[in-house]
């Protein structure tokens, strides 16, 4: 009970470390998701090619393998950066995926006529997707988008087996100092629970303001 | 030749017309330069990858040894022993949990529904690592029950909803045939909704599958440790990209046949006409939490 309170900032430190990671990973995710999901309905064949190869191959890919080959495999290229910054790329570029997905089942949803009507105004594609489509299809997407993001948030736990400073990897250390294993993971459940749960409220707010009922 | 057979396009999109010669002969170009770029971004891997020498014998070798093979095959085994158990475990729980969740008996339901919640917004990594460190549990047993408790609660939302899409008037018939409730449950609405549920069960168990690699960060000695144990070798030469290489299309390939056999099975059923007009939502990746509207 005593190890919140007693180790407060180490605690601090890795749930700071999660939210950061969330944080830049969905912003990363987010707009790597948007490039690919325009390259899937983009009349350019090699575009559509490229993001559905992208968006089959992460998909596919378990996110320790992808962890794995980032964080351990990218400084043999000579690539040497933050084992963090590694932590986001690997983190962004999977979820990054799910948000493609997500976003191109929002633009299925909106009806064909409203790209029609637009295209009749003279509107060119990057003009419809940009002004017509995508505000909409946003709208419609936020609840899965934000199941995707708590998504990320969980997955963030795997970055601290890989000695990322994060929430998870406390354990390690409180451990080592002889404390109660099990109050030690109950504390580190609830730092789980206040991300996912802000995320979720979060969402809840966006989607009464902004979503739409068809 | 359509311009639509020309682009190769399924479903039109509300986002462009069917181009003209102009537009055709633009988006061409388009392609010619956008494939020019990504071809270009390959080379320069590739000759990152000759650069830092990553395609000397020293480094590929090893993978002729028969003991190094027997190693990578011997992981994959462990890999697939544990997916195995997880995913009969998890169809087992969740089909407990989803009767749990629709029972009528409140102390039952409410139980289930904490269950469900509580293992859904978890990191399945927490619990893997609970049941690793906290309880000392050996490494398979312990990745086994932290993927049966999570994608078990996973499933049991997906039978739920299975369940519930069964037309209503099925059960009132049913009910007024004067079957029993457990009646009704086994002989008339699961064997509908499990048709139903086919494809999001499948998708699940690729969650499954590729959640098994985690068991690498427990000591588990799977498919990615066994590639770990030969790219920190120094007599290979630390051959990690080629080990990497190696690895992930295997990885990759598994998932893909797995994810590719859930999409025919809902092709498949589509096309059937007895399961007309009844899909299941595919599980959320994440979790709706109490309190939630969706």
């Amino acid at each position: 009970m005593y190890v919140l309170t007693q180790n407060f900032a180490l605690y601090w430190k890795g749930f700071v470390g999660t939210v950061e990671l969330t944080v830049y990973a969905s912003v990363l995710a987010l707009v790597l998701g948007f490039v690919m999901a325009s390259f899937r309905v983009a009349p350019v064949g090699s575009f559509r090619v490229f993001g559905t190869v992208w968006v089959t191959v992460l998909r596919n890919t378990p996110l320790t393998l992808l962890f794995f080959a980032v964080l351990l495999g990218l400084p043999r290229f000579g690539l040497v950066l933050p084992f963090q910054v590694f932590a986001v790329l690997a983190l962004g570029c999977y979820t990054s995926a799910f948000i493609c997905e997500a976003l191109r089942s929002g633009i299925n949803t909106v009806p064909k006529g409203q790209g029609e009507a637009s295209r009749s105004l003279g509107m060119s594609f990057t003009q419809t997707l940009r002004s017509v489509i995508l505000p909409q299809a946003f709208r419609s997407v936020i609840p899965p988008i934000g199941s995707t993001l708590i998504a990320l948030a969980k997955n963030s736990a795997i970055a601290g087996a890989f000695s990322v400073t994060e929430l998870l990897g406390t354990y390690k250390t409180l451990s080592e100092l002889g404390y109660n294993i099990i109050w030690t993971f109950v504390w580190i459940a609830v730092g789980y629970l206040i991300i996912t749960l802000s995320i979720s409220a979060l969402f809840n707010v966006l989607e009464k303001r902004w979503g739409i009922a068809r | 030749m359509t311009a639509h057979a020309l682009h190769g396009d399924t479903e039109s999109t509300a986002l462009y017309d069917l181009p003209g010669p102009r537009a055709r002969r633009r988006h061409f170009l388009y392609g010619i330069a956008s494939t020019a770029v990504i071809l270009a971004l390959l080379a320069w891997i590739l000759y990152l990858l000759f650069d830092t020498d990553q395609f000397t014998a020293a480094k590929w070798n090893p993978f002729t040894y028969k003991g190094i093979q027997e190693l990578l095959l011997k992981g994959l085994g462990n890999t697939l022993k544990a997916f195995l158990y997880a995913s009969v475990f998890s169809l087992v729980l969740g089909a407990v949990l989803a009767t749990g969740r629709l029972s009528v008996h409140r102390p039952v339901h409410w139980a289930a529904t904490l269950c469900v919640e509580f293992f859904r917004a978890m990191p399945v990594l927490v619990m893997i690592f609970f049941i690793f460190v906290a309880l000392k549990v050996q490494p398979l047993p312990a990745l086994v029950a932290g993927l049966t408790l999570y994608n078990g609660s996973v499933l049991a939302e997906v039978f739920r909803t299975g369940i519930n899409s069964v037309d209503r008037g099925q059960r009132e018939v049913a009910y007024a045939l004067g079957m029993r409730k457990t009646q009704v449950m086994t002989f008339v609405l699961a064997p509908q909704a499990v048709r139903a549920m086919l494809p999001a069960i499948i998708s699940q168990l690729v969650v499954a599958l590729k959640d098994t690699s985690l068991g690498y960060l427990i000591t588990y000695e799977e498919f990615l440790h066994a590639g770990k144990l030969i790219a920190s070798n120094l007599d290979y030469d630390l051959p990690f990209i080629p080990v990497v290489m190696i690895i992930s299309p295997i990885y990759i390939g598994m998932c893909m046949l797995l994810s590719w056999f859930a999409g025919w099975v809902a092709r498949f059923e589509r096309r059937s006409p007895k399961t007309e007009a009844v899909a299941v939502v595919e599980p959320d990746p994440g979790t709706v939490l109490p309190g939630d509207p969706r």
